[in-house]
Formats: structure tokens, C-alpha cells, sequence
């Protein structure tokens, strides 16, 4: 794997708890500093240079929101398949840009604004805190970061391990949504039940549970923050903004229901409500 | 961020778009000099909030004295909160026909989505509600954007037709492109009137640019009129801040964190006064972030919700405790803390006698007990 902006607070940081996790990664980029290492991790000016000289799967994005696209699209134009954007405070456009890349590339983009994803016991890529993942079989897949350890945890406190642990993100365009997730944990056969972490704003929980309701091949338990929220406000995640009835907490908890996902009130039951379908 | 109508129109006007002939004025002397010969006009509050025409917010005028009388009435008018700053003073249009042209996001795809309708003048939603047929829907895709063909059939479709066709067309294309090059999350003309004369005229104008994107566009304001006076304290801090009407002061790290903190908080019966997070960017800032938080004097106790992250907690921690020895800290506090640098925070704040769990459940029961005492 590439870290893209490795030489950065955070960059450094976290390569380092991803080295630990036992994450490969070959390769950090950051333009000028090539020849530097990173926690013994060899630095490049550029992604190609990066390919040159690696095989690289995925890149994790760290560099800062305004210079995302560039680092986004010149990991996709190289060829790479897997690109995890961390940063928080991408301009929208930009994201829609990345997004339509990835579609022509066929690549998968997870991000912005996201943890990033944990395959448990075997690497991580991101910055989630992994002192609350155990290994398992629920896939759970999430729009917030912190929220995503609290589900996590109460999993785990109700006996039930991960298989893969996603944070899309919690901007309003995402290179992955629900929907995408939810297809690959489909396929997953590590995987016997699905957990999501949904919140107010934007169809991406009611177009997930419209393909659930049709298929129900996995059993799936949701929790959506912000029923709470007031109407017309921004709670940081840019995706999170309630406008009239559009992307409530109600809608989306009626759409799930109606599918068979089981709906918790508060972030601890899901693990519970899991334990019972499986 | 949302433009005000005036603002939105000069953005408009600038690339290309034909607006009535009027301008805005802040006082009556200035409306005056903006009347000139126009005539006939219309008054319009300048507010950020919709529904200003049923609020009273818009009147007519056919002399200068109509004019000082409607321009009297509606500065200081308060709509939906919001106390009219200035007002927009136009020529009143020969109207013979209103379409509706928009652009927005897409979210799931991040596609472009361009909107038109015949039948303009009605609230967009309230249009969809109504007659969802008549609104003509276009994905597209932003590396490739909007062409001139596909604006007319896309008005075609609208059952726009004739002179007006190629007309609304160019406007459609324009909008797009500022769309674009603005960093818009919305552009949209509402109605776009067809005048008795044939010529095509945007007679209101709304537009919203990316918070994330408004620093690379130097030309547009740059500060959130949205926001009450401490929402806009906060955004100098690059604090997320949202007022609310309960007794808890709620900080916490990570919008999902913080949505869920009130979500446990009513699970117990107590009421979120207000909601500030600092993020992955302000973490540092913990002790500005409470000050703000004890301004809002419904404040009874602070509940802090940390989970260690990008943002750590032994640096949030540290920020906390400067506050309390500066003896800014006001209320009672409790705070919850798991995650990056827990261990290490919580050693910072228990040496401060600040009640301190890791299960945030417990510490929003003990919050809301503590506010409910007050």
C-alpha cells in the first residue's frame, strides 16, 4: 500500500499504528521529499515514481482537503484500484470529480471525510482505532468516524466479532456509498451479517434498503444518528443537513424498517439486535 | 454558504445571465436613488430564509411615496427570525410566461443534476409535490458538463418552444457554468420570466457555495449570514457550532459522536442547549470551543464526549484543563473519553476533579441529572 502525504502530522503518525496493525506499506508519497523515510517506509516526489519502483493495491489519501483531488486522481490514473481518502474539508466539486475518475477507471474510491477501513487482523488503512475491533463475521459499514468504534465496541460486548470494519465517510458526495458496501459484504462470505452506521441527510440509507427489501441475503441492523437534530443545521458532517423531509431520521429509519433491518434506538443495541438475527 | 438574492444576481448578471434593472438599499435615501425613473417596482426583503413572499416580505410600489412606505415597512421587518438587512428594489416585469431552471448535486452518483420546468414561479418542492411530470431531470456528469444541445432539449422537454427555446437555452448553459466555476452546491432561477416583449429575464436568483470551497473564491463574502452571533464566533475558530433550546452544553469530537450525544441525551430525559464540535483541524482548540459553549446562558452543566481519533484526547484534555484553571469553567462539567490519547486525557482532567467515565451512556445519565439539578 501508498500513503499519499506520508510526510505530514498525520501522515507520520498514523503510518506508524499502520505498520503496527501489520499493514504493508511499501511506498509514502510526498513531492520534494523524495529519498526520506518514513518509520523505515521509502518517500517519493510522485505516484509514478511510487509505481516505478512498488506494486501497489491502495493508496490512503492524507494530504490536505484542497490538494485531495490532485492526490485522488493521480493515484487513479496510475492505475491504482483502491483509493482511501482521509482528509476532512474537500470542497464537494472536487469529490464529484474524484468520483466520476473512479468510475471510468472502474477503481473504488472510499471517501472523503472517513476513518477509513479495517480488515480485521490483517491491515488497516485509515486512522480507526482498532482497540475496539475484534475479529468475526459482522461486516459493519458506517458515515461516522467516532460513531463507528461505539457500534464496534457494543458489538463486541454482545460476543460478536468483525469481518471488515468501513467508514464511507460523512460528506455529501462520497466515492462509496452504503449501497456499493453493502454489494461487496454480499459477496463476502466471511461475512454472515451486516451492521450500518447511517445519519440524517442525503437517500444513501433508503436506496441501500430498497435493495435489501428486494433481496434480504444477509441479515442487516442499522443505527442513525441525529433524530435529534433541528432542522436546516449543519452538524459538521457536511452530509448531515435535514431539509424539510427529505434525508430525516424517520424516513430513513422507515425505509430500513420495511426492508427487514433491524432499527436500534441508540448506538448499543445494535449488538443485541444482531445476536438475535443470527 | 447562501447568497443573498442581490448577491446571487450580480454573480448572475456578471456571467452573462440578464437581470431586471433595480438595485439593493440598505436605507430609504438609498432606495430612493436606486428608484430613479423605474417606475412601476417590486420591494423585496433580502433574507436567507425561504418563504419570505407569504412572510410579507415582498411589496409593490407605482410612485416615490409607495416606495418610502414599502421601504419603511419591510427594513427591520423580521422574517422566521431573521431581522431584513436590505432590500432589493426592481422593475416590475411584463410577464408573459415563468419557467424554472436549477442545477444541483447529485449526492449518491456526484453527479451534476440540471432541473427545468414550464411551469416556474411555485416553490421548487412544492412543484415536485404537485406535478412531479412536470419537471424535466438530467444527470450530468461534471468532467464532462453541460451542453448547449442538451439545455434546449432538456427545455424542450419542459415544453419550452420557439424564440424562447434557443433564449433559455443560453441562460441554462450559463447558470450551469457558474455552477461550476463558483463551487455552487445550488444555482437556480425561479422564475426565469418570458416577457411579453420575447426577451428572457431572472427575476429571482438563488445560489449556495460549498463552505469547503467559499476561501477559493475571493470575489464572493466571506463570512456566513446565516449564523446567529455566536455560530459566527464559533466559524472564526473553525468551530462547528449549532444553538438549540435545552440546558446541556454539548463538545465532543466527530459530528456522528455529537449527533448520537443528543440522541443519549434525550434518551434521559435532558435537553441539548447547544452542540460545538472540534474536528480532525481545531482538536487544539478545546478551550476556546468551551468558552463558546458556556456563552449560551441556558447553560446548566457541559457534557464533553470525546473518542480519540485524528483529534486526540490527551490534547483535547489539555485544552480543557487551561480553561478550568483560568477558572473559565462555569458550570459543572462531565466528560466521556475513549479512543487516541484516552488514558493520558483522563489523567489531565481527574487531576482537576472533573467526573470522567470511558461509557458515554453513564456520563450523559450523570449530565442530565446534574442539569436537571442545576
Amino acid at each position: 500500500m501508498l500513503i499519499q502525504g506520508i510526510t505530514g502530522n498525520e501522515g507520520v503518525f498514523h503510518t506508524r499504528l499502520m505498520l503496527d496493525y501489520g499493514t504493508k506499506i511499501v511506498a509514502g508519497v510526498t513531492p520534494g521529499k523524495y529519498g526520506e523515510k518514513v518509520h523505515g517506509v521509502p518517500v517519493y516526489d510522485t505516484v509514478k515514481q511510487a509505481l516505478e519502483n512498488h506494486e501497489i493495491d491502495a493508496s490512503g489519501v492524507f494530504v490536505p482537503g484542497i490538494l485531495c483531488k490532485n492526490a485522488a486522481l493521480e493515484a487513479l490514473d496510475g492505475g491504482v484500484k483502491t483509493v482511501v481518502v482521509i482528509t476532512e474539508g474537500v470542497p464537494m466539486h472536487d469529490s464529484m470529480i474524484i468520483k466520476s475518475e473512479a468510475r471510468e477507471k472502474g477503481a473504488v474510491v472510499i471517501g472523503p471525510n472517513t476513518p477509513g477501513l479495517v480488515s480485521v487482523d490483517e491491515c488497516k488503512l485509515g486512522i480507526l482505532d482498532t482497540h475496539h475491533v475484534e475479529k468475526g463475521n459482522i461486516g459493519v459499514v458506517s458515515r461516522s468516524g467516532t460513531l463507528t468504534t461505539e457500534i464496534t465496541a457494543g458489538l463486541v460486548g454482545a460476543g460478536l466479532g468483525q469481518s471488515t470494519v468501513v467508514g464511507i465517510g460523512g460528506d455529501g458526495v462520497i466515492g462509496s456509498t452504503f449501497l456499493d458496501v453493502y454489494k461487496m459484504f454480499e459477496k463476502d462470505e466471511g461475512t454472515v451479517g451486516v451492521a450500518f452506521v447511517g445519519e440524517i441527510g442525503g437517500t444513501m440509507e433508503e436506496e441501500v434498503a430498497a435493495y435489501i427489501g428486494e433481496r434480504r441475503t444477509k441479515p442487516a441492523v442499522a443505527f442513525i444518528a441525529g433524530r435529534n437534530v433541528p432542522e436546516g443545521k449543519r452538524l459538521g458532517h457536511a452530509g448531515a443537513i435535514v431539509e424539510g423531509t427529505r434525508g430525516t431520521a424517520e424516513s430513513k429509519i422507515q425505509a430500513l424498517t420495511e426492508a427487514g433491518v433491524k432499527v436500534g434506538d441508540v448506538p448499543w443495541d445494535l449488538g443485541k439486535l444482531m445476536a438475535e438475527l443470527i | 454558504m447562501r447568497l443573498f438574492e442581490y448577491e446571487a444576481k450580480e454573480v448572475f448578471a456578471k456571467n452573462g445571465i440578464p437581470i431586471p434593472k433595480g438595485g439593493v438599499a440598505t436605507t430609504p435615501a438609498e432606495a430612493e436613488g436606486v428608484y430613479g425613473d423605474l417606475g412601476s417596482v417590486v420591494v423585496k426583503s433580502q433574507v436567507l430564509v425561504g418563504g419570505r413572499g407569504k412572510a410579507g416580505g415582498i411589496k409593490f410600489a407605482d410612485t416615490p411615496a409607495e416606495l418610502k412606505e414599502s421601504v419603511a415597512a419591510l427594513l427591520g421587518f423580521e422574517i422566521r427570525g431573521f431581522k431584513v438587512g436590505s432590500v432589493l428594489i426592481e422593475e416590475k416585469l411584463d410577464i408573459e410566461k415563468e419557467l424554472y431552471v436549477g442545477v444541483t448535486v447529485e449526492r449518491s452518483q456526484g453527479k451534476a443534476v440540471v432541473l427545468a420546468s414550464g411551469k416556474g414561479g411555485i416553490d421548487i418542492e412544492e412543484l415536485a409535490r404537485n406535478y412531479p411530470d412536470q419537471i424535466v431531470k438530467e444527470l450530468i456528469d461534471v468532467r464532462r458538463g453541460l451542453r448547449p444541445y442538451e439545455a434546449a432539449d432538456i427545455l424542450r422537454r419542459a415544453g419550452v418552444s420557439g424564440k424562447a427555446l434557443n433564449r433559455a437555452a443560453g441562460i441554462l448553459v450559463k447558470l450551469y457554468d457558474i455552477f461550476w466555476a463558483y463551487d455552487a452546491e445550488v444555482t437556480e432561477i425561479n422564475p426565469l420570466v418570458v416577457t411579453k416583449d420575447g426577451s428572457l429575464v431572472a427575476a429571482d436568483a438563488k445560489m449556495n457555495i460549498d463552505d469547503e470551497a467559499v476561501g477559493r473564491h475571493p470575489e464572493v463574502r466571506q463570512e456566513d449570514s446565516f449564523l446567529t452571533e455566536l455560530e459566527k464566533e464559533a466559524r472564526t475558530h473553525n468551530l462547528g457550532y449549532v444553538e438549540m433550546g435545552g440546558t446541556i452544553g454539548v463538545i465532543g469530537n466527530g459530528a456522528g459522536l455529537n449527533m448520537t450525544t443528543l440522541d443519549i441525551l434525550r434518551y434521559y430525559g435532558g435537553e441539548p442547549a447547544n452542540f460545538l464540535e472540534v474536528s480532525g483541524r481545531t482538536y487544539m482548540k478545546a478551550e476556546e470551543a468551551i468558552q463558546i459553549v458556556l456563552k449560551n446562558p441556558n447553560v446548566k452543566a457541559i457534557f464533553g464526549n470525546f473518542f480519540g481519533s485524528i483529534s486526540r484526547c490527551d490534547v483535547i484534555a489539555k485544552g480543557l484543563a487551561e480553561a478550568i484553571k483560568k477558572g473559565k469553567v462555569t458550570k459543572p462539567m462531565v466528560v466521556s473519553m475513549r479512543g487516541n490519547g484516552a488514558e493520558e486525557g483522563k489523567k489531565i482532567l481527574r487531576a482537576l476533579d472533573v467526573p470522567i467515565y470511558e461509557n458515554d451512556q453513564i456520563a450523559g445519565e450523570k449530565v442530565v441529572e446534574l442539569a436537571k439539578r442545576g
